[in-house]
């Protein structure tokens, strides 16, 4: 691996170390920051996916929408609390084409309710479009393919 | 049916005070399952767009016990009267396995028969039994001479050993399908008042359009089945619960709306029509999750566009048109089907014991649809399902709901009902919402019918 190979790898891990942090410390404010302006943020069960059925759990266009459904965990949908823990595998780089590099990673997120145990939650992989802006890498698309075929009640939070 | 058991008794008269047992009773539901799901009724089991080619099939479910949905051959003299769709009992009528399985590598199942691995009895896409190893044994030479060991006795007739076929009934592409010989056909079972708003949606007036299939959500939710029929039968929650729906004026106490029901009160329409939204201080005065100032930062989520077949003539003031913007239609047991604004689906309701259930969204648009009305479509599907803006907190208070009847019957008495008496204790229809009326109905029928 050459060593710009691996300085992208590690720059597209460091993205996800600090998104799955500010998911989990429940920074949500600091989650459409991520992405481009008209970024796309997705999450889609692995059936529709793969059979290519364009249904979404949550389907953004723009970081505006990402902010109305901030709104909307903070403020209008009602639901029980519960912390989310992500683990995200390292990066696999699969193209890169001048500023824009696409990616795959695999994510598990866990579900902690009050006074209960920790749950398998969702769990996929994250497919992203990265694109470079001013020296920084940020999100043009990340769309979640989760292969748990029963969501657990309801999912809240951005995964 | 068996002589009830001493199961508990329902208190008092009406329907407005629902026992906290009728969820949490574990002989109450297996009475449920045998007396709804496998009894007399129709229960929803797919669309045929899902299966569109022979052989094409789907696992799906009828109360606890999984189903396959497939698509059969249909002779050319037969396809007038013969949609084609079968639905057998996944269990092989030789050792009960429950031998059907999806194909989950991004296509639709396909099969030319059905074969269970175990000892290889075959199928056909109808149920029927069409061959089994063995049958008529394995020739041998013994000291003897030839002869043949085994076989199956000479008696044993494959017309008697098929899969468990289930009768089925295909109204506008939905497919429903019914255990019993006894069930009356599925318009009359549907009855007059709320055909219309069926074909209001799928055989519109400017000529019906075959369906697309959208994709497909799925959740499950800690809560007695019930629970998720009562949700789409109150229209008093939505205004109150869903901040989205009362600001932006898609749900709300003011608007003009219709109660519907059949005549046993067991399938119903909640009919609306969206106003305006803003501040109507009667509705909103003390409504904490009215949000006066609230706006959405990309208007694309509630980019609403009005479709001619939502306009028909009344069905209860003939002469007049009614356009309403929403019609939430419950079909007993087991179905949901929504039209919110541009956003259709249906919702399955597949329990799993009395205190659980899964809930399958099947969203749909039209063949003729344009890319903009399909990309509406999957736009305003933000709203509805595991995750939606108006949808995912129907599943959070369905599982408190749960917990609380829990709680009480853990003490032993189980003396404990709810309460739905928001527009008195009557069962009759309404031109408003301001009603539970929808919720005592289903319950008039369900005490009826389960003999408690």
């Amino acid at each position: 691996m050459s060593l710009e190979s691996l300085l992208l790898h590690h720059e597209i891990d460091q993205i996800n170390a600090r998104y799955a942090a500010a998911l989990d410390e429940r920074r949500f404010d600091d989650w459409p920051e991520f992405f481009v302006e008209d970024g796309h943020y997705i999450v889609q069960a692995r059936e529709n996916f793969d059979r290519g059925l364009p249904l979404a759990l949550i389907a953004l266009e723009s970081r505006g929408m990402m902010k109305d459904r901030v709104y909307g965990i903070t403020q209008t949908i009602y639901h029980g609390p519960y912390y989310t823990r992500h683990v995200i595998s390292p990066a696999q780089v699969l193209a890169q084409d001048g500023d824009t590099v696409t990616a795959q990673s695999h994510y598990a997120v866990f579900r902690t309710k009050p006074g209960s145990v920790s749950e398998v939650y969702n769990v996929g992989r994250y497919i992203d479009t990265l694109l470079r802006v001013d020296g920084a890498l940020k999100l043009q698309s990340r769309r979640c393919v989760y292969d748990t075929e029963m969501v657990l009640n309801s999912l809240i939070y951005p995964v | 049916m068996n002589a009830p058991q001493p199961l508990s008794r329902w208190p008092g008269e009406g329907s407005s005070r629902v026992p906290f047992w009728a969820y949490t009773d574990a002989q109450v539901y297996q009475r449920e399952l045998d007396t709804l799901f496998y009894g007399k009724h129709w229960c929803y089991v797919g669309l045929a767009v899902e299966i569109p080619n022979v052989g094409d099939y789907r696992l799906t479910w009828v109360g606890e016990r999984q189903v396959i949905m497939v698509r059969d051959r249909v002779a050319p003299k037969d396809r007038a009267t013969d949609p084609g769709i079968r639905v057998v009992e996944n269990r092989c009528a030789h050792r009960g396995a429950r031998f059907c399985q999806s194909a989950m590598d991004g296509k639709v199942s396909n099969t030319r028969s059905f074969v269970c691995p175990y000892h290889q009895w075959t199928y056909k896409l109808n149920g029927d039994l069409a061959a089994l190893p063995f049958k008529d044994g394995v020739k041998a030479t013994g000291p003897e001479g030839d002869c043949v060991h085994g076989g199956m006795p000479a008696d044993f007739d494959l017309k008697n050993h098929g899969l468990t076929k289930l009768r089925v009934a295909v109204l506008h592409g939905l497919v429903f399908a019914t255990f019993s010989d006894d069930t009356e056909p599925l318009e009359d079972y549907l009855g007059p008042n709320v055909m219309p708003w069926l074909d209001r949606i799928f055989k519109r007036p400017e000529g019906s359009a075959p369906l697309t299939l959208l994709g497909y959500n799925r959740q499950r939710i800690p809560g007695n089945w019930k629970l998720m029929m009562e949700n789409i039968k109150d229209p008093y929650h939505p205004g109150l619960l869903h901040t989205w729906f009362v600001t932006f004026g898609l749900w709300r106490a003011d608007q003009k709306s219709r109660m519907v029901m059949d005549e046993h009160g067991r399938h119903a329409v909640m009919v609306s029509r969206r106003n305006d939204g803003g501040e109507n201080k009667a509705v909103t005065e003390g409504v904490t999750s009215f949000k006066a100032s609230m706006t959405v930062n990309d208007p694309r989520l509630l980019d609403v566009v009005p479709e001619p077949w939502w306009t028909i003539s009344d069905p209860s003031d003939p002469g007049q048109t009614i356009t309403p913007t929403v019609t939430m239609i419950t079909l007993f047991p087991s179905l949901i089907l929504q039209q919110q604004v541009n956003s259709l689906s249906t919702r399955h309701i597949v329990p799993r014991g009395n205190g659980e259930f899964d809930f399958v969204w099947t969203h749909f648009g039209f063949a003729d649809d344009t890319p903009e009305m399909t990309q509406r479509r999957l736009r305003q599907a933000n709203l509805f399902g595991p995750a939606g803006f108006v949808s995912a907190d129907d599943g959070e208070v369905i599982e408190f709901s749960q917990d609380g009847f829990q709680q009480w019957a853990s003490d032993g008495q189980d003396t404990g009902s709810t309460l739905c008496e928001l527009g008195g204790t009557g069962t009759e229809m309404t031109e408003h919402m301001v009603t539970e009326t929808l919720i005592r109905s289903m319950y008039a029928y369900w005490k009826k019918v389960m003999a408690v």
